[in-house]
């Protein structure tokens, strides 16, 4: 866009392109597909924790009329091999898509059974049998480290996957110069992603062509083609991965799941398309889980509060089985956890353990909310122990405004930032020595008010390629295409993969205006492999940081040709050419303008050839970041709790975000919404709990505390704005900020609350009872 | 077993297997596929449709009890063309993202506002309290529960 020109779409709340079908209830989910012939598959799913399995009796099942097809481990052993993880590990169990000789986690799939619908395959189930040997189980990923505890892969002779450590700066000097060693357990318990739709596929096998077409809900259906590829031993070319509409995703839909795997080989070994939809309960114990990781923290401080390292040793619960990232995401918590602040040495010790339970992997911030949730109950602590103003500690250990683009401690370089603009506007709103006087006021009246505050700053826009695990498919990197059509309306091909962000609607925003077109002549197409050219996906809030940047660079190959062919028709040199309004006008003086139809009309068009000019109007480009941005801001909340009850009420929730660049503040806000509430309800509300047998207790809605609207405060945003200087968009990710910032704060909250009872930590989701108890326990002692 | 229903207008009559569930005769024999399934126990919400005007979880209810009712489903609420207030409300709040919830939503809350014409921020976040969002954190979907409310008052009042 030339200077001068104001833009139109970004940076206004330009309301989504994506809803008329939605609200109209023609979006095509992938159970909505319904394909002639079509048969369902439904798993059959271990009750137990850890069991040899002796026999499984599928006759009885096979003969049910409808029944087409019933496979176990048996029937798949040598034909599929293990399924994939991406992230370097030392211990990698094999891990077949159904489970062969043992199952070791509630819900792992023993057998599939298929026909000609959904009622008669579950009733198909009813009649297997199968003949389990329990084993005993481990779920505590502490007590696996035990030498008597019970191994879940004999083969490595204990229950660790890898054991990593990473050591920068003179962490050893800190410890022995430090006034005091802060010492304390964390824990992030385990959750469970819940994306609304659960997962699906739909698996269509063309014989003739040998031609694979596969519908999942996926975050990522670039990258599951090439995984299946490798599984199925398919080329890529003969298969076609579509992500239709995707009812969320949150991280958990970027694997690659058993029952993608089984979906398409059934539907090649039977020659009939085939579906899989997963039930809630099979979504809560077979759907990735996110955190889990208990850390221990001993940071070195001065009297005065400054923080000179930061140690930690990280118990990371791996499950069962590694998914595509399960042991990358403990790497980023490690990598971020010194946060804001100038930390000049860091050490953290990585153990991964195998447990009879699901693995985790990538969910909303994964890694970056466990990193700041060490980072900002470190400064908590700080605070306590020395009897310093938690704000106050936090301004005094951030890194300054000057020192950016700034390299911490574990060798990351955060782009820009400017924390304490942030930090002032979050106190300001919450107008913190008034409400910190109330609160001294209302403890003398039995009134338990506290204040939150979290200071976060968070990993996005991933990235140079070295940065993902190089055995990963795909790269950093994402790819656009622009083209052009004959009636200058343009499509957009994205190699993000959105499912709810909005990208359809930015990414037109920014074309709209960089071409001076109208938002409606934008057409942005995702999600299928046949169309779009390869692209890595959606994921680690990067759509727009590096997906946007790809499209710009598209657009500016669209724009120099453009220019060329107008040039040649006003004979006015290329560089001194704008788009404006629906023309190609000298930048000096927009009146002198050709419309765009009659540009796209010599390029397409027989009659008007322009020599040396490619006819056509269709450009590509693929991204690759230079390094990844840092967002940060600051969440404060204010909270109420009952000492008689434990109930925690807010009183105020504001959050203060800097995600760079706003291409559309309505989408914005609606990510940093979300995040907030999934950050809350890890902070008040969920937790994934196995008993001890293994037996999953929250496997249904009713049992796993998603959070309602009556839970949930009213969030009050504000901004700041440091652009990144590392895209062409000046956009830094907003997708998981809310995740990141609010967990923290609201945990901080309610433990100044409590403060007076003398309750210095208390472990998440902070229950009513949980806390009541805590409070009862202070009261006897 | 045959079951007569009107749904969106339109009488139907279909024979059926007595134990399919409402949503399942909804998306597979209606092929109104607007409704979702999200968990199957009337937990979520997202299989939300009218019967009779009220909002009812369409995954607890068997098709063989529904018959002679009339059903809305999310495909039933555009008028002449015209989205309803309701669905525009969502789209100019930004009430939705990824869209699963929605059909829910809507047929909640048309349910509540034909109750409650002026709903208070402490009353939609009660009545939404069987419909879960995992996308908004629930603050536009209010205000787009709120929009609606706004322009219907509004409608009625020119009417």
């Amino acid at each position: 866009m030339a200077a001068g020109i104001v833009p139109k779409f970004v940076g206004s709340r330009v309301k989504r392109r994506e809803d008329p079908r939605l609200i109209s209830g023609n979006g095509t989910y992938v159970d909505d597909i319904k394909l002639p012939g079509m048969l369902a598959a439904v798993m059959l799913r271990s009750p137990y924790g850890h069991a040899k399995i002796n026999s499984i009796d599928v006759e009885a099942a096979k003969k049910l009329p409808g029944v087409v097809a019933v496979l176990t481990g048996e029937d798949i052993r040598g034909k599929l091999p293990t399924l994939i993880t991406a992230a370097p590990a030392q211990n990698v169990p094999y891990h077949p898509a159904l489970a062969q000789d043992r199952v070791r986690f509630v819900g792992e799939a023993v057998a599939v059974a298929v026909a000609i619908d959904q009622y008669t395959a579950q009733d198909a189930l009813d009649l297997i049998e199968v003949d389990y040997d329990p084993l005993p189980v481990i779920t505590d990923p502490e007590k696996a480290l035990e030498a008597d505890a019970p191994v879940i892969h004999e083969q490595f002779g204990n229950n660790i996957s890898t054991r990593a450590e990473v050591k920068s700066g003179e962490i050893d000097r800190a410890m022995r110069e430090a006034d005091r060693i802060i010492k304390f357990r964390l824990v992030n318990q385990r959750l469970a992603p819940v994306p609304m739709e659960p997962r699906g596929a739909v698996a269509q096998w063309n014989p003739g062509s040998e031609y694979l077409t596969l519908w999942s809900s996926t975050q990522g259906p670039h990258l599951l083609r090439s995984y299946l590829a490798e599984v199925l031993k398919l080329p890529e070319h003969r298969m076609r991965v579509i992500a239709p509409e995707v009812g969320g995703g949150f991280g958990c839909k970027l694997n690659v799941y058993a029952e993608e795997v089984m979906t398409a080989y059934l539907a090649m070994l039977l020659n009939k398309p085939v579906k899989w939809i997963e039930r809630r309960r099979e979504n809560l114990a077979t759907t990735t889980h996110g955190r889990d990781l208990i850390t221990y923290i001993e940071a070195p401080v001065k009297n005065d509060g400054t923080i000179l390292g930061l140690k930690a040793r990280f118990i990371c619960d791996m499950g069962a089985y590694l998914q595509l990232l399960t042991p990358m995401v403990p790497g980023f918590a490690g990598m971020m956890m010194t946060g804001c602040y100038k930390v000049p040495a860091m050490a953290f010790e990585q153990l991964m353990v195998f447990t009879n339970k699901m693995a985790p992997d990538a969910y909303r911030g994964a890694g970056r909310p466990e990193a700041c949730f060490i980072a900002e109950r470190t400064m908590d602590m700080i605070a306590l122990e020395l009897n310093l103003d938690p704000a106050e500690i936090r301004r005094k250990n951030f890194i300054p405004k000057e020192a950016f683009p700034a390299q911490i401690a574990s060798g990351l370089i955060y782009d820009s930032g400017d924390y304490e603009p942030a930090l002032d506007l979050a106190l300001k709103h919450i107008d913190y020595p008034k409400v910190r006087a109330e609160q001294a006021e209302g403890r003398k009246h039995g009134r338990y008010i506290g204040i939150g505050i979290c200071s976060y700053v968070e990993i996005c826009g991933i990235g140079p390629s070295p940065m993902l695990p190089p055995s990963m498919k795909g790269g950093g990197w994402e790819s656009a295409t622009i083209r052009m059509e004959p009636d200058s309306k343009v499509t957009v091909l994205t190699g993000v993969s959105p499912h709810g962000q909005g990208q359809e609607t930015s990414f037109a925003q920014l074309v709209a205006d960089e071409l001076g077109i109208g938002i409606d002549d934008v057409t942005v197409v995702h999600g299928d492999t046949a169309i779009v050219q390869y692209g890595t996906g959606t994921f680690g809030s990067r759509g727009t940081s590096v997906g946007g940047a790809a499209l710009m660079m598209a657009v500016q190959k669209l724009q120099a040709k453009m220019k060329k062919i107008a040039s040649t028709m006003m004979e006015v040199p290329p560089d001194q050419l704008t788009f404006n309004n629906g023309t190609i006008a000298m930048a000096s003086d927009l009146t002198k303008s050709i419309p765009l139809q009659r540009v796209v009309d010599a390029s397409y068009g027989h009659k008007h050839p322009i020599p040396g000019i490619e006819p056509g109007l269709n450009e590509a480009g693929f991204y690759e970041p230079t390094a990844c941005t840092f967002p940060f801001g600051t969440h404060a909340c204010v909270v109420e709790v009952d000492a008689d009850t434990g109930v925690v009420k807010f009183l105020r929730y504001v959050a203060v975000d800097d995600c760079g660049r706003i291409i559309n503040p309505l989408l914005v806000e609606g990510q940093v919404h979300g995040g907030i509430a999934q950050g809350i309800a890890q902070a008040l509300y969920e937790e994934v709990i196995y008993d001890e047998n293994g037996q999953l207790l929250t496997a249904t809605l009713m049992d796993y505390a998603v959070p309602k609207a009556e839970m949930l405060p009213h969030y009050e945003l504000d901004s700041t704005v440091t652009p990144s200087p590392i895209n062409p968009l000046g956009v830094k990710g907003v997708g998981e900020a809310g995740t990141i910032g609010s967990t923290p704060c609201v945990v901080s909250g309610v433990l100044d609350a409590l403060k007076p009872f003398g309750i210095k930590n208390l472990d998440m989701p902070l229950k009513p009872e949980k806390i009541w108890r805590a409070i009862q326990a202070a009261r006897k002692a | 077993m045959r079951v007569t229903v009107t749904i969106n207008g339109q009488r139907r009559s279909d024979e059926i297997e007595d134990r399919l569930l409402l949503v399942h005769y909804l998306r597979e024999v209606a092929q109104l596929t607007g409704t979702h399934v999200g968990c199957e126990t009337s937990l979520c919400g997202a299989c939300t449709v009218l019967i009779n005007g009220k909002a009812v979880k369409s995954c607890t209810v068997l098709a063989a009890q529904a018959e002679g009712v009339e059903i809305t489903t999310v495909e039933g609420l555009v008028k002449d063309g015209h989205l309803h207030p309701v669905q525009e409300g969502f789209w100019e709040e930004h009430g939705l993202q990824c869209g699963f919830c929605t059909p829910g939503m809507l047929m909640l809350t048309t349910d509540l506002l034909s109750r409650n014409p002026d709903p208070s921020e402490a009353e939609i976040r009660h009545a939404l309290d069987g419909n879960l969002c995992r996308c908004t954190g629930y603050q536009h979907i209010i205000n787009a529960v709120q929009y609606a409310a706004r322009k219907m008052r509004e409608t009625r009042k020119s009417a």
